[in-house]
């Protein structure tokens, strides 16, 4: 989407609020929704990818460093990649 | 010269489905609705109809093999009835707000308990809100027409709306009317191939029913509500266009005798003939009455009715189900919402009237007018009444 939804006039909606370009989810910043986040003990980590592959946001990504982190804009704080993490480098750290 | 055949209503329903050239039908099959999805089942599996036939598990699931048929772009019906609607309702909403022009016939049919497989419009209840383009039909040869108005109207790239035609279980589906069948050229010549504004296609990704935040629902809402507000010149151009094809000349509001009446009747349905028998006896008898028949109740005919109703002193409202502990039946509901704010306008009398398929004779529609002319006399016409009940 161009522009953010809460700026859109009825009249701009296509027929079924179709969505006409693909991945706009991106403009939709879920992050706000966290009330944990997820932290890395990067000496636990041994980049397996599991933590990457299970966000059902791809908030996840590698840093240059090859370790792991979450994009906070997108993270809901659900704790997915913590608990799949199979080395428990991975805490819920609550927000403040 | 055009066919005239001897066939239940059900099976010329079907073979107008067919006649449509439709590409996928989803549906499941209950009483009263069987014989027009059987029939549709035999046409596909004889190979006289290209088509795909979707034997689903429910008619949850009907409506949702709807719905992704439609967004790929496909012509599309199903059928149902009664409890059967009540399963699909989720899906229902889903069709109209994503403005897929799927048509459905949906046989009218009781809600339970206790258990009815008979005809009143509790299931109509249900869905009256759902924005689609709904109608009834007073017969046969109505149900038939309206199959090709519906895909028709439904798939123009200015309405893109899901149809639904209301047809009373037994009293039409399972009887056998002469009918006057479309020849090939007059379908070719009403009916423009389906080309929806938007598809489900793997070369150009789109998102169909996205999440809606409170950000963009109002907004979505009110887009689809304008959309449907503005479908009625296309579906009046519909009717126009289907005088010239088959010569029936079909209306918003069907009128007998109502121009110069100060009494009128004002039904919905098949129940609308017997009507017309009652109303030509009542004349001959010196009663100036007459008859409004509804037959498009979304978008609803609103200056139409106004239109019609400026004259009429009396006006007797037959609903086919009521709204428990409300004011009574849905169409006199809404009548009386469209009349208030009018300084000129009838008093309105609601009968509740032919619950599960009890029969409503002529000399019942007479009974009604006397009963309805005391209930006047007496400032008594807020009491809507549930004719014909035992005390």
């Amino acid at each position: 989407m161009p522009k953010p939804i809460d700026q859109y006039s009825w009249k701009e909606l296509e027929p079924g609020f179709v969505v006409t370009e693909p991945g706009s989810a991106r403009e939709y910043k879920t992050g706000d929704w966290r009330s944990t986040r997820p932290v890395w003990d990067d000496s636990k980590c041994n980049q397996c990818w599991l933590c990457w592959l299970y966000c059902p946001e791809a908030a996840v990504y590698q840093k240059e460093d090859g370790y792991f982190t979450a994009n906070l804009e997108y993270c809901k704080g659900c704790g997915i990649c913590a608990q799949e993490c199979p080395r428990d480098a991975i805490k819920m750290v609550e927000e403040r | 010269m055009k066919k005239r055949v001897g066939i239940e209503v059900s099976l010329a329903v079907a073979e107008a489905v067919g006649q449509c050239d439709v590409d996928v039908i989803a549906a499941y099959p209950i009483t009263p609705q069987t014989h027009i999805v059987e029939h549709l089942s035999e046409l596909v599996a004889d190979g006289k109809l290209d088509a795909e036939f979707i034997p689903v598990e429910s008619e949850h699931s009907a409506m949702s093999v709807c719905l992704g048929a439609s967004a790929v772009g496909a012509r599309t019906f199903t059928a149902t009835a009664g409890p059967g609607l009540a399963l699909m309702t989720e899906m229902v909403y889903c069709a109209s707000s994503m403005r897929l022009p799927v048509v459905m016939v949906l046989v009218n049919r009781s809600l339970n308990s206790p258990l009815s497989i008979w005809n009143d419009y509790g299931d109509f209840m249900l869905i009256r809100d759902s924005g689609w383009i709904q109608i009834f039909v007073e017969n046969g040869q109505e149900v038939y027409d309206h199959i090709f108005w519906a895909f028709r109207v439904g798939e123009d790239p200015e309405v893109l709306h899901p149809v639904m035609i209301n047809m009373d279980g037994f009293i039409l589906t399972h009887t056998i009317e002469p009918i006057e069948f479309w020849e090939e050229e007059m379908v070719k010549k009403y009916l423009p191939p389906f080309k929806p504004k938007y598809r489900l296609h793997p070369d150009q990704p789109i998102t169909m029913g996205a999440f809606g935040p409170p950000e963009i629902y109002t907004e979505c809402k009110m887009a689809q509500n304008q959309a449907l507000l503005a479908t009625m010149p296309i579906i009046e151009r519909a009717w126009e266009e289907l005088e010239q094809v088959c010569g029936r000349r079909y209306q918003a509001i069907e009128t007998f005798y109502a121009d110069s009446s100060p009494v009128l009747f004002l039904t919905t349905g098949s129940v609308g003939e017997t009507a017309k028998i009652a109303v030509e006896e009542l004349r001959e008898e010196g009663e100036e009455v007459g008859l409004l028949s509804l037959r498009l109740w979304r978008p609803f005919p609103l200056e139409n009715l106004k239109e019609k109703l400026k004259n009429a002193e009396i006006l007797i409202v037959i609903d086919r189900i009521l709204s428990y502990g409300g004011l009574g039946g849905p169409i006199a509901s809404e009548v009386k919402n469209a009349l208030y704010s009018q300084e000129k306008r009838p008093r309105v009398v609601n009968f509740i009237a032919g619950l599960a398929s009890r029969d409503v004779q002529p000399d019942d529609f007479k009974q009604m007018l006397k009963q309805a002319k005391i209930k006047v006399e007496q400032g008594k016409e807020d009491e809507y009444e549930i004719y014909g009940v035992r005390g």
